[in-house]
């Protein structure tokens, strides 16, 4: 996915940037320590928008494109707003063996979007992930830090039904 | 040192050295496309793979150490059966349209495939980007679709010239090399001094070619002017395809005047103009406290960037426009008086080595005359292009001089070309100024030269002037680092954004070290043979003064010869 | 058959936070004597073990020590890779989870051996949520002074430091691994230099696979002569094998290298479930070979496989029942691989695509036979002339699957139907 001008219209709230400024701050002139920023800082903000991105460079001393740059480069970390539930679904071999593509459907059918779209209500976003490491409990999702084995469509709509009542 | 064989043949070769080059020595140019001699190597295009007897994989000549006893074949079946294969890969990736392509006849990616004997059919899916081409900025044209990932570019903008605008995004099969966040170029902080365009290899990035505009101009009967950069004569008969470091003024101006331009004048004699305004202004500053140290303004990348990161620094440029911007004014205003012209009729064109001049032209203020005082600012590329275009002969053209009544230029109005040449065409006028003699030796080395950062001291009755002469932004940012501090105890900078300066500029033909080298060897030894060598002894020069302006720095000058700076800060936002 | 528990022995029967009661279990014993050794000592009763790396490449793990130990910067550091990306793998997993205590233990051995006072822990971001079990357990064990500062009194200092990945699976390789802690894309570097010589922050590294760092203590604890004991001449050891997809017990399972592939799919694993018979099995994750029925009465040791045309690589195991379609399978594979490769250089990002959409085209029944040559010499470049293995893998799953499944891909050529692949892909139970 390419990023176009018009798929940053989010604000971030200024609260969050100088959040976000801090954890940066603590590591000034240490690049190697990016991932460690970034992880931490995606607790704090929807996502890395151009005003985020701009604060933690600043803060750690280093070109701005380099923390865009480094952030569209792995998965997990975005540019764009993900929901609260982060729903990874695994795409690789075991999984697909194991009928990963009915979880899919079943999940896709039961949140009302497809893979790479987010709930309007921001909730839950869908996601594949090559490989979770949870083959022996295949086919596996991972809810944010969760992981869910050994599902069927039945048995994984009523986990996402805990979460869409927020009873986790 | 260590022996091996390549394609059959004894090479003998010091030990580090790269399979690439030891097969120089036999001979043999393996295609690479990825590497250049003055960037570091990359090891990604994959096309100079060779095969090592012993080894199953396939290595990269560029990035593989010879060792001994080593047997190479660069150009065996299956080697050029993978060769074949990327480029295929390559190929289905890359617009078709090498006929309308800008880059056609001086492309890498061109060259390679040629070479190698491309006559098959593509089998694979053929999957163009989608982004469109990038127009906005007026001194680059970028168009993502003909990138070939070669990370060429990105060490230039971010390693070598610490600019930062270009990066990759995504990864595999998605990425993109682009300004971040799908910024357009003309809304980051790019100067436009189109190193990028320098370096790359295909039509990814290139000069923003303002030919038609031109053409267009000249359909509508305007009177086109050109004035023509120092280093324009130095690498013109090198972008036609003769040797670097060939001078070639007289053929320029032949050509010039064959291409329709009304009037062809000399920039060096507006470089002389810069010397006499500026010398001017730094005996000011030295003698009424003024701002110091003073850094040269001529460079419109260097200003912009200066504009952008330390725009409370904008009060160390000199007010002194560039040469460009002082000879728009003067044709719009003074030539055009003379002659009996409306300015109107004037289309003023100037031919530059650089790509930021295009951006220069635009700049708001610079409407001294009530209109655009310089309409377009084309490179040397451009103009080999539109020289080709009139089928002219370049090789044999005769020569003819420049135009009065700017014709004369001095010799160290020649030097502005290369990195130190200001500074050193100031000092000789400001010694003279301030001592009433002419510096002993006129060639003042010290700020000659490929070196980052060139300091030296140089006495003027008694008082000792420090210099510095920088090139490329990485070494102007240590100088204002320096100025920021306190630290820099200089009294005068010269900054240009080019490594090498202008001979090395982004309009220029692409360049390596070994390539500038002769083209500064040219323009110093051309400069030493011309009758006059100091600005304010160029006699065209001092006719303008006596007749027209007055004194430097007076209230004409000031009105027409200089100009004020922005802060554009929010670039970074 | 009977596991052996060199490596699972804690597993289950220690708390893994609890760095006490893994020494009480006979932990860090190892460490003391090594740290008593010189590291010339250390090397030797690596070498004489035979130990191979555990991640894949299956390199003599004493070359990578030597090199490691006699490069000429005095700053050295061990890196372990526990970004366990490989499809099918989970014996990291079960290590850092249930005795990650032995791992930092194989690190500190291996940081003497080499002369390294720092290590760093690369654990892939789909695990975050082991990292409090491994932080607490690293302090416990710095607390009581097995390792940190002055290990048992030795003198001797060793840090080790956690540094998170963030869905990359291209950021196992060792030099991708590298550029990741240094912040920057996870794009692997050319070779040579070697990582030993010029490794993470440009110093010489030694970079391991969890489950090969867990092995040292084992060897230096019970000598090199007991290791040989187990497992086969060209691969002594044990070693982990996850075996996942279409059996009837799925998990991880230590045995002697060189235990029949046959007996674990059939006496450890059970069988195929539900009646349904064996299709293929690809042994090494999705950069593994694939082989029929036919081909799995095979010794699973470095050597042996690699003769057969495959890779033992991770010993990953995943088996295939006749309700898939191996043309499916392989498009998945190339769908991951595409999707993980890093764009650095030609053949891997241009090739992975055009093969996917190769493949893609076949599966969905509007191949011709040309397209089998045109993916044949696709692979065949992209095998020569990618920078990294990841290139290299991406074309074993499609040429061995060629090999051994030709009329899967001749079936779909002729248009015959599919149940799988005329559908969504994958099956549906």
């Amino acid at each position: 996915m390419t990023m176009e001008r018009d798929s940053y219209v989010f604000k971030t709230p200024a609260s969050k940037l100088v959040q976000v400024a801090a954890i940066a701050a603590e590591y000034r002139d240490r690049p190697d320590m990016l991932m460690t920023v970034l992880i931490r800082a995606q607790k704090v903000v929807p996502a890395f928008s151009k005003a985020v991105a701009r604060v933690i460079a600043r803060e750690m001393n280093i070109p701005m494109n380099q923390v865009y740059s480094f952030v569209t480069f792995y998965a997990m970390l975005s540019v764009k707003p993900q929901g609260k539930y982060i729903v990874r679904m695994c795409k690789s071999a075991p999984c697909h063996v194991h009928g990963a593509k009915e979880i899919v459907e079943a999940i896709e059918d039961q949140l009302g979007i497809s893979i790479g779209e987010t709930t309007e209500d921001g909730r839950f976003t869908l996601e594949y992930c090559p490989c979770l490491g949870l083959c022996e409990i295949s086919p596996a999702i991972m809810i944010n830090d969760r992981a869910y084995g050994n599902l069927t469509p039945e048995s994984v709509r009523e986990i996402i039904k805990q979460y869409i009542r927020e009873d986790v | 040192m260590i022996h091996l064989m390549i394609d059959g043949q004894p090479v003998e070769v010091e030990e580090g050295t790269t399979i690439l080059q030891a097969a120089k020595k036999a001979c043999i140019h393996i295609p690479t496309l990825c590497y250049h001699e003055d960037l570091s190597i990359k090891a990604v295009c994959r096309i100079c793979v060779v095969e090592v007897e012993g080894q199953r994989l396939l290595p990269t000549a560029c990035s593989t150490p010879v060792s001994e006893g080593m047997v190479v074949q660069t150009a065996s079946p299956k080697v050029l059966k993978a060769r074949r294969n990327i480029l295929e890969l390559i190929f289905a990736r890359h617009p078709q349209n090498c006929l309308v392509c800008p880059k056609s006849g001086k492309c890498d990616l061109q060259k390679v495939a040629q070479d190698l004997g491309m006559h098959l059919d593509i089998r694979y899916d053929t999957q163009i980007r989608h982004q469109k081409e990038d127009w906005s900025s007026p001194a680059i044209m970028r168009n993502p679709q003909k990138c070939i990932l070669c990370g060429r570019c990105l060490e230039m903008c971010n390693d070598i010239q610490g600019i930062n605008v270009l990066s990759k995004e995504n990864r595999g099969f998605h990425t993109l090399v682009a300004p971040a966040y799908g910024e357009k170029l003309a809304d980051t902080n790019c100067i436009g001094c189109g190193q990028c365009v320098q370096v790359c290899p295909t039509g990814a990035l290139t000069v923003h070619y303002h030919t038609y505009g031109l053409m267009k101009q000249k359909e509508l009967g305007k009177k086109l002017i050109i004035q023509v950069a120092p280093s324009v004569r130095i690498t013109l008969a090198e972008a036609l395809g003769e040797k670097p470091g060939v001078v070639s003024t007289g053929r320029l101006v032949s050509a010039l005047k064959r291409l329709g331009f009304y009037k062809v004048f000399d920039s060096d004699f507006s470089a002389d103009l810069t010397i006499m305004e500026e010398g001017t202004e730094l005996l000011n500053r030295l003698k009424n406290g003024g701002t110091l140290p003073m850094i040269t303004s001529c460079c419109p990348a260097w200003v912009k960037y200066c504009e952008t990161y330390a725009p409370e620094l904008t009060d160390h440029l000199s007010t002194a426009k560039s040469p460009q911007q002082m000879f728009g004014a003067m044709i719009k205003i003074w030539f055009a008086e003379r002659e009996g012209i409306d300015p109107g009729e004037i289309c003023s064109v100037s031919v530059m080595p650089c790509t930021a001049k295009k951006f220069e032209c635009t700049r708001p203020e610079m409407r001294d005359s009530g209109y655009q005082d310089v309409d377009i600012s084309i490179t040397v590329q451009e103009l080999a292009s539109l020289i080709r275009a009139g089928g002219i002969d370049f090789a044999e053209l005769p020569d003819t001089p420049f135009d009065d009544p700017f014709g004369e230029g001095s010799g160290a109005g020649l030097i502005f070309g290369a990195t130190g040449g200001v500074m050193e065409a100031a000092l000789r006028t400001v010694y003279a100024v301030v001592t009433g003699q002419e510096m002993p030796r006129l060639e003042y080395t010290d700020v000659r030269g490929f070196k980052g950062i060139k300091e030296s001291t140089v006495n003027l009755n008694g008082t000792e002037i420090r210099v510095a002469a920088a090139h490329g932004i990485r070494n102007a940012k240590t100088l204002l680092e320096k100025i920021k501090e306190g630290k820099a105890d200089y009294h005068f900078i010269e900054i240009m954004a080019c490594p090498g300066g202008c001979i090395g500029g982004g309009g220029n033909p692409p360049k390596t070290w070994k390539i500038m080298e002769e083209r500064k060897k040219a323009i110093y030894e051309a400069e030493r043979n011309l009758p006059i060598r100091l600005s304010h002894k160029n006699p065209a020069v001092m006719r303008v003064y006596e007749t027209y302006l007055g004194e430097p720095c007076g209230e004409k000058s000031h009105k027409l010869l200089h100009t004020t700076y922005f802060n554009r800060q929010d670039l970074l936002r | 058959m009977q596991e052996v528990h060199v490596l699972l022995k804690n597993r289950g029967k220690i708390d893994p936070k609890n760095a006490q009661e893994y020494a009480d279990n006979g932990g860090f014993t190892a460490l003391e004597k090594a740290l008593s050794m010189t590291p010339e000592e250390i090397l030797e009763t690596v070498k004489a073990a035979g130990l191979r790396g555990r991640g894949g490449a299956g390199f003599p793990t004493w070359r990578k020590m030597q090199f490691t130990a006699t490069a000429a910067d005095p700053v050295r550091y061990i890196v372990c890779n526990a970004d366990e990306g490989e499809p099918g793998t989970n014996k990291d997993r079960i290590l850092l989870s249930t005795d990650p205590c032995a791992i930092f233990e194989g690190m500190a051995i291996a940081g003497k051996a080499v002369g390294a006072h720092v290590g760093y822990i690369y654990l892939r971001a789909e695990y975050t949520y082991l990292f409090p079990v491994m932080q607490a357990a690293l302090l416990h064990a710095e607390s009581l002074g097995y390792l940190g500062k002055n290990m048992m009194g030795s003198g001797y200092d060793f840090e080790i430091k956690f540094r998170s990945g963030a869905g990359a699976y291209v950021c196992g390789e060792e030099t991708a691994l590298f550029e990741s802690i240094e912040g920057k894309r996870g794009e692997p570097r050319f070779r040579p230099p070697f990582p030993s010589i010029h490794g993470l922050f440009g110093k010489p590294t030694m970079l391991n696979n969890v489950e090969t760092l867990a092995n040292l203590a084992p060897i230096i604890r019970n000598g090199a002569e007991w290791y040989r004991s187990l497992g086969t001449e060209n691969s002594p050891g044990t070693k982990l094998f996850t075996v996942c997809g279409n059996v009837v017990r799925r998990g991880v399972f230590e045995f002697p290298m060189g235990v029949n592939l046959k007996d674990i799919i059939y006496e450890v694993c059970g069988g195929i479930p539900d009646g349904h018979k064996l299709l293929g099995v690809q042994t090494g994750g999705t950069s593994g070979a694939i082989i029929n029925a036919d081909q799995i009465d095979m010794n699973l040791d470095i050597d042996s496989v690699s003769a057969s045309g495959g890779r033992l690589g991770c010993g990953t195991i995943l088996v295939i029942d006749d309700r898939n379609c191996i043309v499916d399978i392989v498009l998945n594979n190339l769908d991951f691989f595409r999707g993980e490769s890093c764009g650095k250089c030609t053949p891997c990002r241009e090739g992975g695509q055009q093969l996917y959409n190769l493949v893609n085209r076949i599966a969905r029944g509007d191949g011709a036979i040309q397209d089998l040559e045109k993916i044949d010499e696709l692979t065949e470049t992209m095998q020569l002339t990618a920078l990294c293995g990841l290139g290299h893998s991406t074309a074993v799953p499609v040429r061995t699957s060629i090999r051994n499944f030709r009329n899967a891909y001749l079936h779909h050529i002729d248009k015959d139907f599919c149940p799988v692949c005329s559908g969504k892909g994958g099956i549906y139970r």
